[in-house]
């Protein structure tokens, strides 16, 4: 069985990380589940965890009154969800839901931005790693807004 | 009916449809319809990759992929999108309505080229169907490939191909499939976002693996980059391409691409010839 650290290192945003640095976090760090259909955060409420997933899928929701709920994306093991923790007002700007069993590793957002401010280093770190994931789904949103498979395709 | 080639279909020429009548209908997507053929002279017998070029007596001609087999009575298997007038028609033909049908025309998927590696299946929205007839080739003779598998993209669950034959290949155990989509309702338990983010986990070994890929010309340039960061060779990276085919076979020059003829040259091409081409914004 793999302890959190061990975890935490295998994962894909923390790959690489300096040891000390993975203790840190670590520190900050709990093992949570959620059953399928439970709601993982709000749109609105704080923001003061993100999640690393180890098992099962999260999706992210956004819902308006004229189209209902919406799936924008979805999060698998090995992916990031949230960043809200690290941006002022430290508010989720969608729901997250667990699509089935989730197991997923929890951290303090305000544990961990603690620890950035004594140590600005592991904060850049942290921050470049986070930025990274950010882009990507940014990246990705400006893929899906070209709705590629909306236009004529091969027949 | 005449399964083989005969002397009369060699000397008509490629010009000349032959007559086929519509079998069946079948409804795949609000805009999308697969329509089954049966010949009713002599027959055309596309392979895996080729198209023929579908003719809606009185409005015009388009080239569509073949998405089945011909079995053993010689009948076609079209999917097609309604998007324009002629595939409208097409798409409208009830049952008994006759078409004319000029092929095959173009290369095929390089399936025993793949033969002893890994398998990789990328689709985006309607270009399954396309590679559907090398999908089931690679499934029907599975101790031919090594790990085999299947990324398919779509817009909404709603634009799904095949539902019912995905489904059944994801529920064999000798091969992975995988599906994504753009943006579902709440309630939809697979997965949302870019095909290309199933690319890193899809279970094939780079250094043996060979990838087919169909789809929106945008999306294959990113699968191609994915694929390279991947680590899959470039010559091992296969593309079907679409441009304006009209001849089908390389006189009128409408589908131009660069130096290369879709109609004649592919439409199945080595990732290597076209990428270059693709990320000209003029062609």
């Amino acid at each position: 069985m793999q302890t959190l650290d061990e975890l935490i290192a295998s994962s894909s945003v923390f790959a690489g990380m300096p040891a000390e640095y993975l203790s840190l976090i670590a520190g900050c760090a709990r093992n949570v589940g959620f059953e399928e259909g439970a709601l993982v955060f709000r749109e609105g409420d704080a923001a003061d965890t993100f999640y690393l997933v180890r098992r099962g899928r999260v999706a992210f929701e956004l819902h308006t009154p004229d189209r209902g709920g919406l799936v924008i994306e979805t999060a698998d093991p090995g992916d990031v969800v949230g960043w809200s923790w690290l941006f002022p007002p430290y508010r989720w700007h969608f729901d997250a839901r667990a699509t089935e069993e989730v197991r997923a590793i929890a951290f303090d957002g305000a544990c961990l931005r603690g620890k950035c401010d004594d140590d600005p280093a592991l904060g850049y770190e942290l921050m470049r790693r986070f930025a990274q994931v950010m882009i990507d789904r940014l990246q990705h949103t400006r893929f899906r807004l070209l709705d590629v498979y909306g236009g004529v395709g091969v027949s | 009916m005449a399964v083989s080639a005969s002397a009369e279909a060699q000397t008509r020429g490629v010009m000349t449809p032959v007559p086929y009548r519509v079998r069946s209908r079948a409804s795949e997507t609000a805009d999308t319809w697969t329509l089954e053929l049966e010949p009713l002279g002599d027959a055309v017998l596309p392979r895996a990759g080729q198209f023929d070029m579908l003719y809606a007596h009185g409005v015009g001609e388009v080239p569509i992929s073949t998405s089945g087999d011909h079995g053993g009575d010689g009948h076609l298997t079209h999917t097609i999108r309604a998007v324009g007038p002629v595939t409208r028609a097409l798409c409208g033909l009830d049952e008994g309505a006759v078409v004319g049908v000029r092929g095959p025309f173009g290369n095929e998927w390089p399936l025993a080229g793949a033969v002893g590696g890994d398998l990789l299946v990328i689709a985006g929205g309607i270009g399954l169907a396309p590679l559907r007839p090398a999908i089931r080739h690679a499934l029907s003779r599975r101790a031919d490939y090594g790990a085999v598998a299947v990324l398919l993209g779509a817009r909404t669950p709603g634009d799904l191909l095949f539902v019912q034959e995905v489904e059944e290949w994801r529920s064999r155990l000798d091969a992975e499939v995988d599906v994504t989509v753009d943006a579902a309702a709440v309630g939809w338990h697979g997965r949302v976002g870019l095909v290309t983010t199933l690319i890193p986990g899809a279970v094939v070994d780079p250094a043996s693996a060979t990838a087919f890929v169909c789809g929106p010309e945008i999306m294959m340039v990113f699968v191609v980059r994915a694929l390279l960061e991947r680590g899959l060779p470039v010559e091992r990276i296969w593309l079907s391409m679409e441009r304006n085919m009209r001849c089908g076979v390389g006189h009128c020059g409408h589908c131009q691409l660069g130096p290369k003829l879709i109609c004649r040259d592919g439409p199945v091409f080595r990732a290597d010839e076209m990428m270059e081409l693709m990320e000209v914004r003029e062609l």
